[in-house]
């Protein structure tokens, strides 16, 4: 029997390669995204144990709260007094303090050389010949005073040459210091990062940390191990430091890559997920297909003395067969998916730290598991189905699988199955106290049941759809349109399924561009109430924070009436970190809020202990003006506030963060101020002489950019357009998974009517009519997918709507409409081998085929 | 017939027939336009004897055959194989039956088209999952005439090879019956004949008892014996006929 399977595969090796295709990109995407994780991952260790393979333990100042990475939050310095005392320590050999920052290296253009979110890293070398740089010299000398080296890659980028001066910007202004030297990491490629390298002073000066380190990397005496030397450390520290051993401090290093490795994997397996779930609907739909077709064969097999379990098995087995061989292809195309990502990555600017790429056995486990087990499941509703072929088919011409038991329930139970769907997302959005993993998890099989409840129930909806969206093709396309669209409409089981693939891809897009509308019409009406002033400063990037000193240098420039600048940072509230900002006191001038309770006032009020904070969080927490409200720095100093305003943010989202309070309160207790964002109001509004004034005074601060209001919303709106390219990127491979679905069956059905197409031939119908009668066929069905998947897109993302906030309802037509042209374009393409092969077909032998 | 002779033949049927029918009727569909293929037929397929099934198109020789093979259920009536009443088997013990009991050849020889002639004769074996019994399968090729053809797939046979390989994987787990649906149907007259020929011999021969539906006079001229089947009942029985005999005997059937 296993050789019925086999050589049936190889017997219908077009038919088999189709089917594999359908999971193959699912399996490489899952392939391809585990080899690509592991890669940077790997990368990236590499680079956090290159770092302190000359260290023991690391001393290090410790926050009194973890703190998000990203929110501009730093932890605490260390007195550089330590340094000697620790020094002084018996075990130990040998002790150096280092601090570092983000320091950007000006290119050649005069901005700041950022790529992507790639860190600039920028970092003092006491002492360029001691164990515990990680570093070695390309070229030149160590930094001296007054000096800095930076990294291989962007100085052959820039074409720095030893000798010149380099801008260098961290805290203050630009910086220019003398290029003293080339460095690179030992053995490892840094992706995008960029390195600055001062000596200690220097660097203490840069970043604004005179007296101070942020790191002390001790060695131990020969004899003494890691552990025990941080244990003796332990004992000697001041509050608000800690010891690690090397390796503790190498895991902590990368503890925010591994997080964002992580993101990444889980990010891209969803899609890969996406991919296989289309990829289960094309081989179901292919193997029904062809167990139609097979259904004489099938029946002798059982006249002959093939059991039930053996018709299933053999189909098991050339499932499997399909599965293995696509999973395996999958695999090694992951491979290359992983470097074309690395080259995408690269593209946008991302460089990621490469040291080749790897294939764990994890990687090839997952791949090959994934790919078989969905190809079995896909496979084994039609595989059971093939079982109740009747040994009478064996002589009765055309004869028919008998209807399932089960077929009776089919219309109750597709619309049960789409109904507890929705029942689960609505419970996953709705349901209270959910982690996100239960919403996750509760939302996506909600989405899977809907979408398999919508597909078998989609046949039912076929005949009118066919007849509704056929109608421009049997009006243009004359006796061939009228073809096309009564064969959509022979089989609406079948024309059902093969659209229902394409149908989640289409929903998905739809949901995606319908969301991202509603996000970016919230934010750009938020942006218009509550920006007041005329320019905004950001970084170049957007997002990153600016030293405050931009701010400062904006306020001279010629013509500014007042400049408002947003401090952000984290600090422990009701015992949760929470994203707090700081404002000066003309940001009235700046920021029109709604207030519940106060008004513009407020921000001028706020004096040392005052704070506001917008009207959910009071609400959480039963804040009045008035109350008091408790938090803690970074540093672990508690700070006792007062509110004394309560707004309501815009649906759009609030500019600021949850608590709010004064600069000058800020700037007294949290580590290395910076400011989110500034706003500048000037007199004569924007003007070109005004924005000329603006790049002028802050022509020190690379980094930094003046922006309209406008800009500043189309910069804001930038990411999220960069993602949800990203998004629809990902979700095409379900899409072109679907469109080999539609080849598949237009193949299949084409073989199926050999005779049929022989028979318009030998009536007079021309290849072309041919051609045109199955392009149409393919261009209906796809349509029905699209309209299918963009009415399930809107309604699934007006679920979300409501449930979320600052995401308006609004539906983006003009995209909508530009989707079913790109389905439309689907089923022209998915044609064009279908319809090829079906011209091709010599009549004669048509009609003679049995 | 009448009902005296049909008691006979129940009774004898319990003693020495291969496969016995008893008062089969079936009937397609309900009220006015129920079609009764068959109204009650019974008959006995001696051991080792070449049993033809004549008549007219829609005369129900197919669903006859259908039911003995198991292949359709009676609307009433019993259909015994080798002392089993088949009636009541489920789909697992009616596969126990095909394999143990039953060989088909088929109008359109119904190979599977990629295996190779001897991979579709053994399939049987294969699925029963028994012993293969080499020196026979040897016999069964070398009789019908493949020894030289073995490895070829059936789209590199002819229709006269296919049909013989569709014999021998009959033959092939030597079932206490074959059911032949119009072995000849669709060969040549000089093929049919060869074909025939080696039906015949496999009776002779190897004492295989064969049941053959037809709608040619000429196949029947190489039965031991010939039902004359028309409006879904046996109208006529002969012994060892010429062509000749069943031909006028045919004429008859059809005009009454």
């Amino acid at each position: 029997m296993i050789r019925v399977a086999v050589r049936g595969l190889l017997g219908r090796k077009l038919r088999a390669i189709l089917t594999a295709l359908a999971i193959v990109l699912g399996v490489a995407l899952v392939s391809g995204t585990l080899v690509l994780t592991d890669s940077i991952d790997r990368a990236f260790d590499r680079i956090f144990t290159d770092i302190r393979s000359g260290s023991s333990a690391v001393i290090s100042g410790k926050a009194a709260f973890d703190l998000t990475e990203g929110s501009g939050a730093t932890e605490p310095a260390l007195e550089q007094s330590l340094l000697q005392q620790v020094r002084a320590l018996p075990d130990v050999e040998e002790a150096e303090g280092s601090v570092d920052g983000e320091a950007q290296i000006i290119g050649k253009d005069g901005k700041a050389i950022v790529n992507g979110g790639a860190p600039n890293l920028g970092f003092s070398i006491a002492n360029g010949d001691s164990r515990f740089n990680p570093l070695v010299l390309v070229q030149g000398d160590w930094p001296g005073n007054g000096d800095v080296v930076v990294d291989k890659a962007t100085a052959d980028d820039q074409g720095l040459q030893l000798g010149q001066k380099v801008g260098v910007q961290a805290l203050g202004p630009v910086e220019y210091l003398r290029l003293s030297g080339i460095v690179d990491f030992k053995s490892v490629s840094i992706g995008g990062a960029t390195l600055a390298g001062f000596d200690l002073p220097t660097a203490q000066s840069i970043f604004d940390k005179e007296g101070k380190l942020d790191e002390i990397a001790v060695a131990a005496k020969p004899g003494v191990s890691d552990q025990q030397l941080a244990a003796e450390i332990r004992k000697t520290l001041p509050p608000n430091t800690q010891v690690q051993t090397a390796a503790q401090q190498a895991k902590t290093d990368a503890s925010d890559t591994d997080e964002f490795i992580s993101f990444l994997r889980t990010f891209f397996l969803a899609f890969g997920g996406i991919a296989l779930f289309v990829g289960a609907f094309v081989i179901a739909n292919s193997l029904s297909i062809t167990i139609a077709q097979r259904t004489r064969e099938l029946a002798t097999l059982r006249t002959i003395g093939a059991s039930r379990r053996q018709v299933l098995g053999s189909l098991i087995v050339e499932s499997l067969i399909v599965g293995v061989v696509a999973s395996v292809v999958g695999l090694f195309l992951g491979l290359g998916l992983a470097r074309l990502l690395f080259w995408l990555f690269d593209l946008a600017g991302f460089t990621l730290p490469n040291t080749g790429l790897l294939l764990t056995t994890r990687t090839i486990v997952i791949a090959l598991l994934v790919g078989i087990i969905v190809t079995l499941f896909a496979s084994l509703r039609p595989a059971i189905r093939a079982t109740r072929v009747p040994p009478i088919a064996a002589v009765r011409e055309g004869a028919e699988l008998p209807e399932s038991r089960w077929a009776r329930f089919r219309t109750p139970g597709a619309i049960l199955v789409t109904a507890i769907g929705f029942v689960a997302i609505v419970y996953g959005l709705f349901g209270s106290g959910l982690g996100t993993a239960e919403i996750l998890i509760s939302m996506g099989a909600g989405a899977v049941l809907v979408f398999i409840g919508v597909a078998l129930f989609a046949s039912k909806l076929v005949p009118m759809l066919a007849t509704f969206l056929g109608w421009p093709s049997a009006k243009v396309g004359g006796v061939s349109g009228e073809l096309a669209r009564s064969n959509a409409k022979r089989n609406p089981q079948r024309t059902a399924s093969t659209a229902a693939a394409l149908m989640i891809g289409l929903a998905l897009v739809t949901l995606v561009a319908v969301l991202g509308q509603g996000i970016r019409s919230t934010f750009t009406a938020a942006v218009d109430d509550l920006f007041v002033s005329d320019y905004a400063i950001t970084a170049q990037n957007n997002f990153s924070p600016i030293p405050v000193s931009a701010a400062e240098a904006a306020e001279k420039a010629n013509g500014v009436e007042s400049v408002a600048s947003v401090r952000t940072g984290e600090a422990l509230v009701y015992g949760n970190p929470t994203f707090v900002t700081a404002v000066t006191p003309n940001t009235a001038d700046a920021v029109a809020l709604e207030w519940k309770d106060g008004s513009q006032a407020v921000f001028s009020e706020l004096g040392a202990n005052g704070a506001f904070v917008d009207d959910g969080f009071a609400d959480d927490h039963n804040l009045q003006v008035g109350s008091p409200i408790a938090i803690e720095t970074p540093a672990g100093k508690k700070l006792d506030l007062t509110v004394k305003g309560i707004f309501e943010p815009p649906s759009g989202g609030s500019p600021f963060g949850q608590v709010t309070f004064s600069s000058e309160t800020f700037d007294a207790n949290f580590p290395d101020p910076q400011n989110l964002y500034s706003f500048v109001t000037m007199s004569g509004g924007v003007t070109p002489a005004n924005t000329e004034a603006l790049d002028a005074a802050l022509a020190d601060f690379p980094n930094a950019k003046a922006q309209t209001r406008d800009e500043f919303k189309d910069n804001q709106i930038g990411p999220l357009n960069n993602i949800l390219n990203i998004l629809y990127v990902l979700l095409a491979l379900s899409i072109i998974v679907s469109l080999f679905g539609i080849v598949n069956t237009l193949v299949l059905t084409v073989f199926e009517r050999t005779r049929e197409l022989g028979m318009l031939r030998a009536i007079g119908m021309t290849r072309r009519q041919v051609r045109r009668m199955i392009r149409y066929e393919s261009v209906i069905t796809a349509l029905i997918g699209a309209t299918l998947g963009i009415i399930l897109g809107v309604v699934l993302a007006g679920l979300l709507v409501a449930r979320i906030d600052f995401i308006d309802f609004s539906v983006p037509v003009g995209q909508l409409v530009v989707f079913a042209i790109a389905a439309i374009l689907v089923g022209i393409i998915a044609a064009i081998f279908p319809a090829r092969r079906a011209a091709r077909l010599n009549p004669l032998e048509a009609l003679q085929y049995e | 017939m009448t009902a005296m002779e049909t008691e006979t033949k129940q009774v004898q049927s319990i003693t020495d027939a291969v496969v016995s029918a008893i008062n089969l009727e079936r009937t397609y569909g309900e009220g006015d336009t129920a079609v009764h293929a068959l109204r009650g037929v019974s008959l006995d397929v001696q051991r080792a004897k070449l049993t033809g099934v004549m008549g007219p198109s829609g005369s129900g020789k197919s669903t006859l055959m259908h039911l003995l093979a198991g292949l359709d259920r009676p609307t009433a009536g019993e259909v015994v194989i080798d002392g089993t009443s088949i009636g009541e088997l489920g789909d697992t013990d009616l596969t126990k039956l095909r394999r143990e009991h039953i060989g088909f050849i088929f109008q359109f020889f119904n190979l599977l088209p990629m295996l190779t002639a001897q991979e579709n004769i053994v399939l049987p074996l294969e699925l029963a999952g028994g012993k293969v019994d080499k020196e026979w399968v040897e016999t069964v090729i070398e009789r019908v005439g493949l020894a030289d053809r073995r490895t070829h797939r059936p789209s590199e046979l002819s229709g006269g090879q296919q049909q013989r390989v569709a014999i021998a994987r009959a033959l092939i787990s030597r079932p206490t019956v074959v059911f032949a649906d119009e072995p000849t149907g669709n060969l040549d007259s000089t093929t049919g004949s060869e074909i025939l020929d080696l039906l015949r011999e496999s009776v002779e021969s190897f004492g295989q008892t064969i049941v053959m539906v037809t709608h040619d006079p000429n196949s029947c001229a190489f039965s031991d014996r010939t039902l004359f089947l028309a409006d879904g009942s046996i109208v006529r029985e002969l012994g060892k006929s010429t062509a000749h005999q069943v031909s006028e005997t045919m004429e008859a059937v059809s005009k009454a």
